[in-house]
């Protein structure tokens, strides 16, 4: 039983196009696009949102995201109006960004205020934000706590690109470990999909995987068995 | 004698008529500064809440403003069926069992639909929104009931603050809504919202004739 994700915005093809990307990363997360109005034009429709938003629910809760203005006011009276108060969760979040952050936080299991709070930390990637940890107390703060390692160079077609990073990032879920991965002048966390993504990392790359914490050791060797499979490609 | 029933139900078909007449100016405002649809969606919604006023019998004048809010949630679409919604409902809970509305249920049906557009809408006074409508609307309705003034006197003084309100969006530039992507741009046009906002509280106001059914009918003092 997993949260599901409703993504209302005001263009139908918008809303099934991001439900296909997300679905990619989250096959078994139940993913409910609703966009645009009864005859085919751009809005959005309170039925189809009420009735998206009253079905969606897998009896884990749902997180619903929308794309401009109206959408939210309209999402927000269909929760009012249909959805269970405490099993409905409006995220303000970036669209496209935090409905893939959400499902693959749903796709992990997580309970519907994580998944919230993926969607809403979906930020513009690491080119935006530059490294997580920079200046001169970086390498201090990394040295002192037990950090394993290791150094791949991708072998599989697309690099890190949106389905092997999604298996990197299911692949550690659950596990009591902090995961790195550094590539370039970009380190990110393993747990975002998207961050994983933003590395840019491509065939022939090498990347830096680096773990701490008590399951380091299982991290670690799981990313190591997956980057040797070629991510299954 | 205030506002009963058939009075409300009267008052909708009369903002139907208006806005219906003003369809054209509200989409070639809308298309100034937004995506134009506003008149269109308005007229559908207020065509569809005459015919569902004319289903059947009401009970009080907070059941017609709680089936009106249904009407236009689920027909207007963009952003003003939702506001509008929620300011028809907000407005319905203020006057809950009331037979009639005398002008203090006016003014605190109006002071609750302010509240529901700004929590809905997030805007505030100034952001070039319906809030600028009825933000003066509101305080028109106190100061009228303070003044002892009766219901048509409270619609009246409402609904020609609301007006003036809508008219001094021209200016401003826009900080919600589909507006507010312009930036600048967005000054020099009256906000659309607030023009449909100042035309329903002025079909209220008004005794205007309404053919289809009650004739006649207004909120008397």
């Amino acid at each position: 039983m997993r949260v599901a994700v409703v993504l209302v915005s005001h263009s139908r093809a918008l809303a099934e196009g991001l439900a296909e990307l997300a679905g990619q990363m989250a096959p078994d997360v139940r993913l409910e696009a609703v966009g645009g109005l009864p005859g085919g034009g751009l809005g959005t429709d309170f039925d189809a949102v009420s009735t998206a938003v009253a079905d969606a629910d897998q009896g884990a809760g749902l997180v619903v995201l929308y794309d401009l203005g109206s959408a939210r006011m309209t999402a927000e009276l269909a929760a009012e109006s249909v959805g269970d108060p405490d099993r409905v969760l409006l995220v303000d979040a970036p669209f496209v960004e935090g409905a893939v952050a959400a499902a693959v936080a749903a796709q992990n299991g997580g309970e519907l205020a994580t998944v919230g709070a993926a969607a809403v930390a979906a930020a513009p990637g690491p080119e935006a934000r530059g490294p997580a940890l920079t200046g001169p107390a970086a390498e201090g703060a990394v040295e002192t706590a037990e950090v394993r390692a290791e150094t791949f160079v991708l072998r599989n077609e697309v690099g890190l690109h949106a389905r092997p990073a999604a298996l990197l990032t299911r692949s550690i879920a659950g596990l009591d470990a902090d995961v790195r991965v550094r590539f370039g002048d970009g380190e990110v966390d393993a747990a975002s999909v998207l961050a994983l993504m933003g590395l840019g990392a491509g065939r022939g790359d090498t990347v830096t995987v680096s773990a701490t914490g008590p399951d380091a050791e299982t991290a670690l060797r799981r990313v190591t068995d997956l980057v040797e499979r070629n991510f299954d490609e | 004698m205030g506002c009963g029933v058939d009075e409300v139900v009267a008052a909708f078909h009369r903002v139907a008529e208006v806005i219906t007449a003003h369809r054209d100016e509200l989409v070639d405002l809308d298309r100034a500064i937004g995506d134009g649809d506003h008149g269109e969606n308005l007229t559908r919604g207020f065509t569809a809440v005459r015919a569902s006023l004319d289903e059947g019998e009401h009970g009080s004048p907070a059941e017609v403003l709680k089936l009106v809010a249904s009407t236009l949630i689920s027909t207007v679409g963009g952003a003003a069926g939702p506001l509008y919604g929620t300011a028809l409902l907000r407005a319905a809970k203020a006057v809950p069992d009331r037979v009639e509305l005398g002008p203090e249920d006016v003014a605190a049906a109006l002071a609750a639909a302010l509240e529901g557009v700004v929590a809905r809408g997030r805007a505030e006074a100034g952001d070039k929104t319906m809030v600028d409508a009825l933000v003066p609307a509101v305080a028109a309705a106190e100061r009228a009931v303070g003044d002892g003034g009766d219901t048509r006197a409270v619609l009246a003084a409402a609904s020609a603050a609301a007006e003036t309100g809508a008219r001094e969006t021209a200016p401003l530039v826009a900080r919600k809504g589909r507006a507010s992507y312009l930036g600048e741009r967005s000054a020099g046009h009256l906000d659309p919202g607030a023009r449909s906002t100042a035309l329903v509280l002025g079909a209220f106001a008004s005794p205007g004739p309404s053919p289809s059914r009650t004739p006649g009918k207004e909120c008397e003092g």
